[in-house]
């Protein structure tokens, strides 16, 4: 794409590094910032690491490799992000952040830096709100593990101009990734319906319709699904999914958003999935919750 | 494993005329599965009942209950209700819910469980609601899928391609409706909305269209 060369993704986090991993691979200058130099060295590890697995499968080669990460640049100075076409924001999902992150931003990026944010439950608009350049900020929602996954939601805010949307969208098919246009609505697609579908699982569970063992041999089986609900919930961590239903049902106020009290008495347990070794399945017996 | 088929009236949608399943069976067995979509009506024909390890009785979007009868929550016996998971006109899956009652004999669950294991296929054991388990998670989903269509969240192509692309679903919820039918989404999902009253289960617009153009 002729306009965006140089790219910065705020946050090394979990979803910030990968989103990196899927900018320098596609050919872009990537700055990786976040506010201290030991995350960032973190994160540099984890990448490089990253890579070298690549190699051993026979994705890439070496040369390869090492080019990708010379394009590849860790900084905890925002006024290195100076020369960037387009920002993605990946810093933690709290609206104060993001508007303080964008907010100093603005200051910093040229006129034509279009901000993109990777929220999973925040508005657009509202995001938008704080950046002191609302038409040139666009949703911009990637998956977990983002760089595995094609998919990624795009949303436009109120006030984003067409204009915006348009070089976004083209930059997101320059990284080889899957677009597509939804709304600025709790959860875009994805989480609009996964959240909920996950929180009658877990009421079914908790009614004692069925065993979690039961739920996921009926969902995989009988409709093909690669996952069981009971164990994606475990790999997503029940302490997300309460972050979630309470983002959502705050603004849906849909009951199927609300949190199912079994949820809240699991996490109470520190039962939070495959992170704690108990979720709805024990990880370390290899044995069944509940019964 | 040895198991007697009684075929009640009307086409069975778990095991459709010349399956093997059929032509697997014995002349008379002390496990006895009653299939047909008035397999349940059969029931009352069936002599010696208590003398059986099992009575398997196939059901549509009825409970089991319907046909046993229930008693201050401790209702439960030999006889035991299942259903291979089918979309509309789609071959039936691999999926087969065994439904038991609260006190449901062990023996015959687990007889049932191993005959239907024997026959190729899975079983998820659930309580005697309605939807049981796939048909109670997915019917919200589908009814949502389609009010969000309406609402232009995004395309259908779309839609479809997100649920995929994110989720590793084989089809997306749109795709897999026009394909199964809505009219039979709606005939699945309205019983639903009825014995739980909530608006998740009440049939989606287009599933209303859909369902009233085959009346037309
Ligand atoms: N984890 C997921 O499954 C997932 C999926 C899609 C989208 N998201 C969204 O992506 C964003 C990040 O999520 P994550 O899971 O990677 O979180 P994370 O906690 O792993 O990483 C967040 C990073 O942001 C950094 N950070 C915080 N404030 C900052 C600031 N002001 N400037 C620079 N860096 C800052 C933190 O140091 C941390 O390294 C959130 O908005 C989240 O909703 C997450």
């Amino acid at each position: 794409m002729d306009d965006i060369k140089t790219v910065a993704v705020a946050g090394a986090g979990t979803m910030g590094s990968g989103i990196s991993i899927v900018a320098a691979r596609a050919g872009f200058e990537t700055y990786l910032f976040d506010t201290s130099e030991d995350t960032i060295a973190r994160a540099r590890k984890q990448i490089e690491g990253f890579f070298a697995k690549s190699v051993a499968k026979g994705k890439l080669t070496e040369e390869q490799v090492s080019e990708i990460l010379s394009r590849m640049h860790g900084t905890s100075k925002m006024e290195d992000l100076a020369s960037c076409d387009l920002v993605i924001e990946a810093v933690f999902e709290d609206l104060n952040v993001k508007h303080d992150l964008l907010g100093r931003l603005n200051d910093v990026c040229p006129e034509h830096t279009i901000f993109a944010s990777n929220t999973s439950t925040l508005s657009i608009s509202e995001i938008a709100g704080g950046s002191g350049r609302s038409d040139r900020v666009v949703g911009m929602h990637f998956c977990l593990p983002a760089q595995l996954m094609k998919l990624v939601e795009m949303s436009p805010g109120l006030n984003t101009a067409e204009e915006t949307f348009k070089k976004a969208w083209a930059f997101c098919e320059s990284l080889k990734q899957k677009p597509v246009r939804t709304q600025d609505t709790p959860g875009f697609i994805l989480n609009y319906f996964l959240v909920p579908f996950n929180n009658d699982v877990i009421r079914l569970i908790e009614s004692g319709v069925a065993e979690p063992a039961d739920v996921d041999r009926a969902i995989k089986k009988g409709l093909g699904y690669p996952m069981g609900p009971c164990e994606l919930l475990d790999l997503i961590g029940l302490d997300t999914q309460v972050r979630l239903c309470e983002a959502f049902y705050e603004v849906t106020k849909d009951p199927r958003a609300a949190c199912p009290p079994l949820l809240k008495r699991m996490v109470a347990a520190n039962r939070l999935g495959r992170k704690t070794g108990q979720g709805f399945y024990n990880y370390e017996q290899n044995a069944m919750f509940g019964g | 494993m040895e198991y007697q088929v009684i075929k009640a009236e009307g086409e069975s949608r778990s095991f459709p005329d010349g399956s093997e399943f059929m032509s697997n069976a014995s002349e008379s067995s002390e496990i006895v599965v009653l299939i047909g979509s008035n397999a349940g009506d059969a029931l009352g024909a069936l002599s010696d009942q208590e003398s059986k390890r099992a009575i398997l009785v196939e059901l549509g979007t009825e409970c089991l209950a319907l046909h046993t009868g229930e008693s201050r929550g401790r209702e439960g016996s030999n006889i035991l209700g299942f259903a291979r998971f089918r979309l509309g006109n789609d071959a039936p899956s691999d999926l087969v819910e065994l439904v038991c009652q609260p006190n449901s004999s062990e023996e015959a669950i687990d007889s049932a469980i191993q005959l239907f294991k024997e026959a190729g296929l899975e079983v998820s054991v659930c309580r005697d609601f309605a939807g049981r388990i796939i048909d109670r998670l997915v019917r919200p989903y589908y009814n949502e899928a389609l009010r969000r269509l309406d609402e232009g969240l995004a395309t259908a192509d779309d839609l479809d391609l997100t649920l995929k692309l994110g989720l590793g679903y084989p089809e997306g919820p749109i795709e897999l409706l026009e394909r199964s039918g809505l009219a039979d989404h709606h005939d699945v999902t309205k019983p639903l909305f009825e014995v739980y009253g909530e608006r998740a289960y009440a049939p989606a617009r287009r599933a209303i269209v859909a369902k009233q153009r085959t009346q037309k």
